[in-house]
C-alpha cells in the first residue's frame, strides 16, 4: 500500500516537472520526486541508500539547482521558463534510454533472488540492524578500486573547481 | 503515535522555556530586568507571544508566488520535527531506533534548506531573498565541520545509532544488546589497563572516552550556531541590514511555525550535540567505591524510574547547552561574510579533517 502512495507521488512529481515549463516549480517537484524515491528505497530494505539519496540528491545537487535557478536570472516579476528546444535529438534519446532500461529490467530475473522468494515480511537484514556494516565491508574489499577511482575523480573534480573559481588577476 | 505526541509536546515545551530564557538572558546580561508582567516574573510571556502571533492576520503579499509561499513553513517544520524522531530520550524510550540515525539527522537537516529557499524566492522580495541566500551559503558550508565532527564521534563509537551510542557512555553499556562484553577504558586506552566500564558516570562520556572529541564538540557546537543562524552567526536574519531575512513577509500564523521551527532547530541540534559527545542520557556521577552514585541516578531500565531520570539528565545538559547558545548571543558581535566563510573553511574544516584521522588513530588504542 505504502508502495503504491511512493510510486504514485514519484511518478506524478517526475511527470509535472518534465511538463511544466516553470523551471523553479519543475525543481521543486524534482524535490519531490526524490522523497519518493527515497521512501521506495527504505520499502527495500535500502535504508542506507535512502537517506544517501537525501544526503546527495537533496541536500547537494537539488540545492545547486536551485541556487543557480535563483542567482542566474530573475527577470522582474517573471519565473525563469523553459522553451522546448531540439526535439528530434530529446526524443530519440529518451526512447533509447527507455529501450535500455525496459530490455534490462525483462532480462532481470527478479523471481530468482532470494530474498524475493523467501517472502516480503522474511527477516532480509538478519541480525545486522542496518545495511552500512555489509557495505562498508564490500567497499573495502570487493570494490577497493572503483571505490579509490573515485575518490580520486571527485579530488581532480575538486582542484579543478578551485582553479576555475580562482582570481585570475593576480597571474 | 505515543512517541509523535510525546515528542511533539516535548519540543512545544522547551521551545516555550528556551523562548522565555532567551528574553530573560538577553534582559539580565543587557541590566534590564525583561518582562515582568504576564504571570509571575513574566513567565506567560512566551504563550501570550504565541496567542498573539496566532490571532494577527494572516497576509500573503499580492505578488507572491502564493503555493512556494504557503508550503515553506510547512516544509522548514517537517524538516526539523522528523529530526526528533532518532532522539532517544531516556533508555528503552526512542521514537525511531534506526540504526543510521545519526546519517539520517545530518540528512533531514539539509531538507530545511530547500524550505528555506521556498521562503526567500516565494516572499518576492529583494530582503527575503537575500537573506535567503545567505543562509543557504551558510548552512551548506558548516554543514561540512559539523558532518566532519559528528564523524571522529561516530568513528570512536562504531555505530551510527544515536541508542548504541548513548549506551556506550554510561554504566549500563552492557545492557544493550550487541554490546553485552565491550569495556570502556580510561581515556580509550587499553593500555593503562584502568577498566571504567562500571564507573560510569562523566569518566565514560565521550568527550572522556577520547579527549581529542573536546575539540571535536567545539568545531560541532560552533558549526551548529551557524546552521541555525545563530548570532554571532546570523547575517541571513540581520536586524539592521536585512530587517529580518527570509521570513520578513510572514505574519500570524506562518511567522509563528517559522519561529517554532527556528528554535526547535536550535534543541535539536543541542539534543545532538549532548548525545555524541556529552554522555546523552547517562548521569554524570560515577561510582565511586561503595558509593553506587552512577547507579542510583541512572534508575532501573525500562521503568519510570529509568525513564524520568534519562529525560532529566538530557533535558538538563541540553538547557545548559541552550544557554551557552544565548550566552553567545550577546557576547560576540556578528560576523562579516568574508570571515565567516575564512572560519569555515580555513579553521573548522582543516581542525575538523585532523580530528577524523585523530578518530581513527584512537580506535585502534582502544581495542
Amino acid at each position: 500500500m505504502l508502495f503504491y502512495i511512493f510510486a504514485a507521488l514519484a511518478v506524478l512529481s517526475g511527470a509535472y516537472m518534465v511538463l511544466t515549463r516553470n523551471l523553479l516549480y519543475a525543481g521543486f517537484s524534482l524535490l519531490v520526486t526524490l522523497l519518493s524515491l527515497a521512501g521506495i528505497y527504505v520499502l527495500l530494505f535500502a535504508d542506507f541508500v535512502a537517506v544517501l539519496q537525501l544526503m546527495v540528491y537533496v541536500g547537494g545537487v537539488l540545492v545547486l539547482i536551485l541556487f543557480g535557478i535563483m542567482l542566474s536570472s530573475r527577470v522582474h516579476d517573471k519565473s525563469v521558463l523553459s522553451e522546448s528546444v531540439n526535439k528530434g535529438w530529446g526524443i530519440i534519446i529518451s526512447l533509447l534510454i527507455f529501450i535500455g532500461l525496459a530490455y534490462t529490467i525483462t532480462r532481470a530475473s527478479f523471481s530468482s533472488l532470494a530474498w524475493i522468494r523467501t517472502g516480503a515480511y522474511a527477516d532480509v537484514l538478519g541480525y545486522q540492524k542496518s545495511t552500512v556494516q555489509s557495505i562498508g565491508i564490500k567497499l573495502m574489499t570487493d570494490f577497493v578500486l572503483p571505490f579509490e577511482v573515485a575518490s580520486l575523480l571527485l579530488l581532480i573534480a575538486l582542484m579543478g573547481a578551485a582553479y576555475i573559481a580562482t582570481d585570475k588577476q593576480n597571474v | 503515535m505515543l512517541a509523535f505526541v510525546l515528542t511533539l509536546s516535548l519540543m512545544l515545551l522547551i521551545v516555550v522555556v528556551v523562548v522565555y530564557a532567551e528574553r530573560k538572558v538577553a534582559a539580565f546580561m543587557q541590566d534590564r530586568l525583561g518582562p515582568t508582567e504576564a504571570g509571575p516574573y513574566g513567565t506567560l510571556q512566551p504563550l501570550l507571544d504565541v496567542l498573539k502571533l496566532l490571532q494577527k492576520e494572516d497576509i500573503i503579499p499580492s505578488a507572491a508566488d502564493k503555493k512556494l509561499f504557503a508550503i515553506a513553513p510547512v516544509l522548514i517544520f517537517v524538516a526539523v520535527f522528523a529530526g526528533f524522531a532518532v532522539i532517544p530520550l531516556s533508555p528503552g524510550l526512542v521514537p525511531a531506533g534506526i540504526g543510521i540515525g545519526v546519517f539520517y539527522f545530518l540528512a533531514i537537516v539539509s531538507l530545511d534548506v530547500i524550505g528555506l529557499l521556498m521562503a526567500g524566492w516565494g516572499s518576492n522580495n529583494k530582503y527575503a531573498m537575500l537573506g535567503a541566500m545567505r543562509s543557504v551559503a551558510q548552512i551548506v558550508s558548516y554543514e561540512i565541520p559539523a558532518g566532519l565532527a559528528i564523524l571522529s564521534a561516530v568513528m570512536i563509537c562504531q555505530s551510527l545509532d544515536f541508542q548504541e551510542i548513548s549506551y556506550q557512555q554510561g554504566a549500563i553499556m552492557n545492557l544493550f544488546p550487541g554490546l553485552e562484553y565491550d569495556t570502556n577504558w580510561l581515556f580509550g586506552i587499553e593500555a593503562l589497563g584502568i577498566n571504567t566500564t562500571a564507573v560510569g558516570g562523566i569518566t565514560t562520556w565521550n568527550i572522556f572516552r577520547a579527549p581529542f572529541l573536546l575539540v571535536a564538540f567545539v568545531v560541532y557546537f560552533i558549526a551548529s550556531l551557524a546552521e541555525c543562524n545563530r548570532a554571532p552567526f546570523d547575517i541571513p536574519e540581520a536586524e539592521s541590514e536585512l530587517v529580518a531575512g527570509f521570513h520578513v513577509e510572514y505574519s500570524g500564523f506562518r511567522f509563528a511555525v517559522f519561529f517554532l521551527a527556528e528554535y526547535a532547530m536550535m534543541v535539536l541540534v543541542c539534543l545532538v550535540a549532548v548525545i555524541l559527545f556529552l554522555g546523552s542520557w547517562n548521569t554524570p556521577l560515577s561510582n565511586i567505591g561503595p558509593f553506587k552514585l552512577a547507579y542510583l541516578t541512572t534508575g532501573t531500565v525500562g521503568e519510570l524510574s529509568g525513564i524520568l531520570w534519562g529525560a532529566f539528565w538530557l533535558i538538563s545538559k541540553t538547557l545548559v547547552l541552550l544557554f551557552v547558545q544565548l550566552w553567545a548571543r550577546w557576547t560576540y558581535p556578528r560576523l562579516r561574510v568574508d570571515q565567516l566563510m575564512h572560519l569555515c573553511w580555513k579553521v573548522l574544516t582543516p581542525v575538523a579533517l585532523g580530528l577524523v584521522l585523530l578518530a581513527g588513530i584512537w580506535r585502534l588504542l582502544m581495542v
